[in-house]
């Protein structure tokens, strides 16, 4: 490709780029410290999977560090861990992420791995055996967790049709019966250079970078645009009331309402509205977030003893999602009781107007968060990348702008649109002792 | 790459970078400035760990670090919150045994405020009643939290067959009947005796110059002066395990089981401690969790987790391995992990293994010293255990003087497979 393609964005030293066989490549060229991140994304996840298949993304991601003829197993992380790297992967509804951050004069291990697992993984029927049980371990160890459980029930719940129905880890039913092919199978499909996002950022020179990842990548052939699920899930008539069971003494609630998809315009206006009533919920993978000890939600519900903690979650998602209110009821309380002084304060930020302070409130706690996620190079490779998942890294670019440009009205609007009861799961875990 | 632009070694912070200054009243400071981000990390400890909580009122010193930001002679629990959250800053407190510390963060441009409400919180807290009872509502669910949790249930188990009879056997959060028993008076009593500026550090790092960082602390934190802070109580000594020692603590309808399997460890300032923080690598940290995770999920697929740690402090620490496992397969993974702890006391390592787990020390230290938060717990740990302004420009020469008879010694010092505590908690 011409030198003249390549796109210098706005940003400083950003630089992004399509390789012939369709890898989209991103370069950010960051000096604050020898380090450099590479992160490798593919456009696959759970909401990819039929019943029957449930957990083979994820599945998948557990097999690529399992081996290629190059990169034998035993041989990966300890080549990674042996030049002081740190790596990992994620599994997510809408994507899979792999990373590594290295000292800066060792990155080409992580390049040359990356491209060879793209296409060279072996997924060897051994290794599968022994994974399955991992997996099915790491399922058991989720089962653990009453809002594991809890959640799970609610998101069935939530879709029907639409593959945001199950869980990431998947249903134990498919763990049991997911074959070597399957998983070979849905690796071919998925893990091509045109489904993929090559980020990566530190202390690299641009021009270098963009040589080797040519190199290594460029030759890795492109492969058919693996379809992608399009069940859209049809609106819910009716609000869904669900209990689960289970040890413990603990009793928690979990409201979800709909939550549009990260580049719908209404996401931003809602991210202001999540940020009053739960405190910011947090971009960044690699920095933690804020206390929100003084949201509308916590001063109602904690305050008061209806619940002894409250928890807010949006996510960025490709298709319209939840955007989740979990409470821990206060022993004293009984779960309707929160419940009830839950819907008093989404009543009233439908009916009130907020006021100006609460929005610019909420842009200087985003403005903080960023940064915090900006002191580290794994973060920062992470934010290239991420956004291309669901939209374009301009949307984080543009992020601040976008919540300074919410006004009071967009926030009483957006309430009224997406927190309404008849298309919300309500969901209870009720501890038997 | 091509652009390898910085000596790495020289990017870690050492005398020159570090400023380290101690105020008349006997508080440590330690600064060190990066403005490559508009923020700043606050950090530190005093001398006010669980170490001080009596038996029957144990979880003490935790409910007191709860407490500071839940009301001052000046502002309200709310009204306190409010100035943080406002400006996207954060801070908590927290107990460990010894110590307990402190953790902030703000944008450049708030650390006026954050030091501000850091020093209210540690000098000046009220205690309003109705914040605490509302408080040990929360700590007692916590605690109920925790008995649920097989992982939390296992460590503490582990932890009471390991030390019976001395202070690090208990839970720093309590129990539910002793967390009960505290009142309002125990825990002013609690903050006059122990919290003081005699034994206090704290780390600034972030987008503040040093002389500015200082002058900050002196105006908020100088003029800060308590009589008869209370000396910490000697630690007694530790009875070492005879034999083997097992318990289970059973969680009814949970779906899988936490295993924790160790001994002893040595103490941060022993002579040993490099050579086992290496040889644990070997042992449960490596690559993809050392030799436990090969044997125990790569080649057995028994677990999702299974590694070892070594926790190493003022004390005597511990060593042990933890794997959470479907409950079936407790004996099973109990008896490999017992099999390379036999291994790794009658073997010990090779020299390939050695000199990859010294190049995997060395090669992640910048990366663990990134972030503000990295550099300000470093600063603490240098000052804790007095390693010097320059321990990590040392740092490689440090690990490379270690060899492979150190290691085998160590092990065999601290690990005797006859005598290890074996805790699990699972259905």
């Amino acid at each position: 490709m011409a030198p003249a393609e390549l796109i210098n964005l706005t940003e400083n030293h950003l630089t992004q780029t399509t390789l012939s066989n369709g890898l989209k490549v991103l370069l950010k060229e960051i000096h604050t410290a020898p380090i450099i991140s590479s992160w490798l994304w593919y456009r696959v996840g759970s909401r990819d999977e039929v019943q029957g298949r449930t957990g083979i993304s994820h599945w998948v991601e557990h097999m690529q560090f399992k081996g290629t003829p190059q990169f034998p197993s035993n041989v990966l992380d300890k080549a990674i861990s042996r030049e002081g790297g740190t790596w990992n992967a994620f599994t997510y509804m809408d994507w899979t992420a792999y990373f590594e951050t290295m000292p800066a004069n060792k990155i080409d291990l992580a390049l040359r791995l990356e491209s060879d697992r793209m296409i060279n993984s072996q997924f060897d029927a051994n290794e599968v055996a022994s994974e399955r049980t991992v997996i099915i371990s790491e399922r058991e160890g989720s089962e653990n967790e009453p809002l594991f459980l809890l959640g799970e029930a609610i998101q069935q719940a939530a879709f029907r049709i639409h593959p945001y129905h199950h869980e990431v880890i998947g249903d134990m039913a498919d763990l049991h019966t997911i074959t070597r092919d399957d998983l070979y199978s849905h690796y071919r499909a998925f893990y091509v250079p045109n489904n993929a996002v090559m980020a990566v950022a530190g202390d690299f020179d641009t021009q270098s970078m963009l040589t080797r990842i040519r190199e290594l990548f460029e030759p890795i052939p492109s492969g058919n645009e693996p379809a992608r699920l399009a069940r859209d899930e049809p609106v819910q008539k009716g609000e869904v009331r669900l209990s689960v069971e289970g040890p413990g003494s603990t009793t928690y609630v979990q409201v979800c309402y709909r939550f549009p998809s990260a580049s719908h315009p209404d996401f931003f206006p809602l991210s202001v509205l999540d940020s009053l009533l739960a405190g910011p919920s947090n971009l960044n993978m690699f920095s933690g977030g804020i206390s929100n000890k003084t949201s509308r939600l916590y001063r109602a519900l904690v305050d008061k003893e209806f619940a002894v903690s409250i928890h807010g979650g949006a996510q960025a998602t490709i298709d319209p999602f939840l955007y989740s209110i979990t409470m821990t009821v206060h022993p004293k309380r009984k779960p309707e009781e929160a419940l009830g002084a839950l819907d008093k304060e989404i009543q009233r930020i439908k009916e009130e107007k907020v006021a100006k302070e609460e929005i610019t409130r909420a842009i200087k706690q985003a403005r903080a968060l960023f940064a915090y996620g900006s002191e580290n190079i794994t973060n920062q490779g992470f934010w290239l990348g991420y956004a291309e998942m669901f939209e374009n890294y301009e949307w984080f670019q543009t992020y601040l702008d976008k919540l300074a440009a919410v006004t009071a009205k967009d926030i009483q609007r957006v309430a009224n649109q997406y927190f309404k009861t008849q298309q919300r799961v309500v969901g209870t875990y009720v501890p038997l002792g | 790459m091509t652009n390898f632009t910085q000596d790495v070694t020289e990017s870690l912070p050492g005398p020159d970078d570090i400023y380290r200054e101690v105020l008349s009243n006997g508080i440590t400071v330690l600064t060190r400035s990066n403005f490559n981000s508009p923020s700043v990390v606050v950090a530190g400890n005093l001398d006010a760990g669980a170490l001080f909580d009596p038996d029957e009122k144990l979880g003490l010193a935790d409910f007191v670090t709860s407490a500071l930001m839940r009301g001052t002679k000046k502002r309200s629990f709310d009204k306190i919150y409010s100035e943080l959250e406002s400006v996207g800053a954060s801070l908590g407190f927290s107990s460990g045994v010894h110590k307990s510390g402190f953790n902030g963060r703000s944008l450049a441009e708030d650390l006026p405020l954050l030091l501000m409400l850091l020093s209210e919180s540690l000098t000046q807290p009220s205690f309003p009643k109705a914040e605490m009872e509302k408080l040990r509502a929360q700590l007692l669910t916590g605690l109920s939290i925790r008995a649920q949790d097989t992982s939390d249930m296992a460590s503490m188990l582990f932890d009471e067959i390991l030390f019976r009879g001395h202070p690090y056997s208990r839970p720093e959060d309590g129990k539910p009947e002793t967390v009960k028993r505290i009142t309002r008076d125990d825990l002013m009593r609690f903050h006059r005796d122990h919290y003081g500026p005699r034994g206090m550090v704290i780390a600034l790092v972030g987008a503040v110059r040093a002389d500015e960082a200082v002058r900050q602390v002196k105006r908020v934190f100088g003029g800060w002066q308590v009589k008869g802070q209370k000396e910490p109580p000697e630690l007694p000594s530790l009875k070492l395990l005879k034999k083997t020692a097992s318990k289970i603590h059973r969680i009814a309808g949970k779906s899988q089981s936490d295993l924790v399997i160790g001994t002893n460890g040595p103490k941060r300032l022993d002579p040993e401690f490099m050579s086992a923080t290496l040889g644990n690598n070997i042992l449960g940290q490596f690559g993809m969790m050392g030799r436990i995770g090969d044997v125990v999920r790569e080649k057995s697929g028994l677990a999702y987790y299974a590694y070892s740690s070594l926790s190493a402090g003022i004390g005597p620490g511990s060593w042990e391995v933890s794997a959470g496992v479907n409950p079936q397969n407790v004996k099973k993974a109990s008896d490999l992990i017992i099999d390379e702890l036999k291994r790794f006391v009658q073997e010990g390592v090779s020299t390939d293994e050695l000199s990859d787990s010294k190049a995997n020390f060395i090669g992640r230290l910048p990366l663990s010293l990134e972030s503000n938060g990295g550099v300000a717990n470093a600063l603490l740990n240098i000052e804790r255990y007095d390693l010097g302004l320059d321990y990590y420009r040392h740092y490689a020469g440090l690990v490379n003087e270690i060899n492979n008879e150190d290691v085998l010694n160590t092990a065999r010092k601290f690990i005797d497979p006859d005598k290890l505590a074996i805790a699990v908690a699972g259905p």
